[in-house]
Parts: C-alpha cells; sequence; structure tokens
C-alpha cells in the first residue's frame, strides 16, 4: 500500500506520520511537497498536522486555496482514503471536504497530552480493526481544536455515523465531543488527536496503530486477491 | 483606487473564548458594565477600480475571509487614497 504525506510550509508532523506509514506499518510512503504533490497513484493521502502558512487568517484556511486541495477534492470524490490530523483536520474542514469549523479551545490554551477517545464507529475504513466502544488512549496538541456545527449539520452527522471518535473527557469544548469525524461517503476521516504519535509502546500508547492497521486491512481486502 | 473595509464577526450563538477572556479582564479593571466581548477582525484591501468590486469583495469574504460556518462579514467601499 502507498501512502502519500502533504507537507505544506508549516507542516509539522509529516516526518511523524511519515515514519507511522513507512517503518512501523511497514508499507511505502512519500512525503509530497503542496506546490508540485501528484497524489495520482496512491492508495492513501495524509494530510498532517502543523501550523499550515503560520495559521494567518484561520487555522487552515490558506492552505485551502492550493491547487492540490482541487487534487483532493477529486480524490475524496473517486473514493481514496484521506486521513487528516490536527492542521491536517482543519484543512479539511476549510475546504468544504468536511462540515462544520474548529474555533478556539474553551479555555484559551494549548494543550498538550493524552486523551481518552472512544472509538464511536468501527465500522469505517479506518477503525475496523478497533471494538466498538473501544477507549484509546491518544495524544492531543492543539489550540483550536473546539469543534463547531449547527443543529442541523450535527442531527446529519449523527444519522449518517459520521462521528468516529469522541473524548472520553472534552478537553476542548467541542461539540458533543467530538474528537474526529467522517465525510458521508467514510472516505475522508479528520480528527484533532494524533494517531501518529501514539504507533509504538516508547511513545506511552501504541493505540493509534490500529488506525492505520485498519487502512491497509481495508485496501487489502478491496485490493489483493486472496490476502 | 477603492479602500475596501471588511469586519468579521463571530456568529451569535458561537462561543468566543477570546471575548469572554476580554471581558474578564475589563472586569477586573472596574468596568462593571461590561456584559459581554466580541473579539472579531478588520481587514483592509486596497483595490483597482473594478466594475465588479461588490461581488468580487462578496466572493473573497465568502470564499476565504470569512468562514461561513463560524463568521458574519460584512463591508464598505470607500474612495481610496493614493499612498
Amino acid at each position: 500500500m502507498k501512502f502519500a504525506v502533504v507537507v505544506f510550509p508549516g507542516s509539522n508532523c509529516d516526518r511523524d506520520m511519515y515514519y507511522a506509514a513507512k517503518e512501523v506499518l511497514g508499507e511505502e510512503a512519500d512525503m509530497l511537497w503542496y506546490k508540485d504533490a501528484n497524489l495520482d497513484g496512491y492508495d492513501a493521502i495524509l494530510i498532517p498536522g502543523g501550523f499550515s502558512y503560520g495559521d494567518y487568517l484561520r487555522c487552515g484556511a490558506i492552505a485551502s486555496t492550493s491547487n492540490v486541495v482541487n487534487q483532493l477534492r477529486a480524490k475524496a470524490e473517486a473514493g481514496v482514503p484521506i486521513l487528516g490530523v490536527c492542521n491536517g483536520f482543519q484543512i479539511l474542514l476549510e475546504s468544504g471536504l468536511l462540515p462544520g469549523a474548529l474555533l478556539r479551545n474553551k479555555n484559551l490554551k494549548f494543550m498538550c497530552h493524552f486523551e481518552n477517545l472512544v472509538v464511536e464507529n468501527n465500522q469505517t475504513l479506518f477503525t475496523s480493526e478497533y471494538e466498538e466502544g473501544e477507549v484509546v488512549s491518544i495524544p492531543i496538541a492543539h489550540n483550536e481544536g473546539n469543534y463547531y456545527c449547527d443543529e442541523e449539520t450535527l442531527a446529519s452527522l449523527r444519522a449518517n455515523n459520521q462521528i468516529v471518535f469522541t473524548y472520553q473527557n472534552n478537553p476542548n469544548g467541542s461539540a458533543a465531543d467530538i474528537a474526529g469525524i467522517t465525510n458521508k461517503k467514510g472516505n475522508v476521516l479528520g480528527m484533532m488527536p494524533h494517531p501518529e504519535r501514539a504507533v509504538e509502546a516508547i511513545l506511552n500508547s501504541d493505540d493509534g496503530l490500529k488506525l492505520f492497521q485498519s487502512m491497509l486491512a481495508n485496501w487489502r481486502e478491496r485490493y489483493v486477491a486472496g490476502a | 483606487m477603492k479602500l475596501v473595509k471588511v469586519h468579521i464577526t463571530l456568529k451569535e450563538g458561537v462561543l468566543d473564548p477570546q471575548g469572554k477572556a476580554v471581558q474578564g479582564s475589563l472586569n477586573t479593571l472596574g468596568y462593571d458594565n461590561v456584559q459581554e466581548v466580541r473579539v472579531g477582525k478588520y481587514l483592509e484591501l486596497t483595490v483597482n477600480d473594478d466594475a465588479n468590486i461588490e461581488q468580487e469583495i462578496e466572493d473573497m469574504c465568502s470564499k476565504l475571509l470569512a468562514n461561513p460556518v463560524i463568521e458574519n462579514y460584512s463591508y464598505t467601499v470607500e474612495e481610496g487614497v493614493a499612498q
């Protein structure tokens, strides 16, 4: 399986994402500079965390106007798995690939620690290796992770099972404790916590690894005959 | 030249923690009459004269300058002053 890690000016979790896919999961991965990225031929696309364009204007807003986002739109439409973490989630929201927006944390603090997440939906290509209701320990590191959407959008997220992860102890004020959501089709996942920072015991948790393993298992099931 | 003044505010009902913090500080300073503070953004755009300017500014606001999910915007177009 071949992963693309899209690197924007200001991305700073790109190497962690690459390491998780390449070294821990043991699959192919490339880091692609956003300006000359060609997303063709990749089985999954990873949008890493960081501070794209210095978070100017709004987190993820400037990155959402770059040409690579048009490619992302086409790939999302074509069903290619796309994972956006932290600033990657912010970019997906600003691009309209996922519904809602992120506000500053309720307590106005940058928070960087482990949080317990509940796997609300294990029927996605990102979470099939988890148990439903499983509680996993994944680190957060954000200043603007307070998920917001209107009531109508929230009802639609619930009705379509798009809420994939919730916080056990909501740290940032997110609506309905939301930590991660997918698009309607289920092939685009955005989340504030960092699964790529929890892929080995030495990192204090390897609970994030199952997310990457789920992507791999789903891909094998679909494209590798007899696997 | 035209000078476009864009004001961006959080929608009513959207939590504004920054505004709350500023309100708390004003209250600490003794301004107990301040009931609420909402923090927004103000942008100035100097643009060339263009027949479509209103429509263009509208597009700029909805596509990039404001996030319509959480923010409202308003703008005025004035005669620009030569720099």
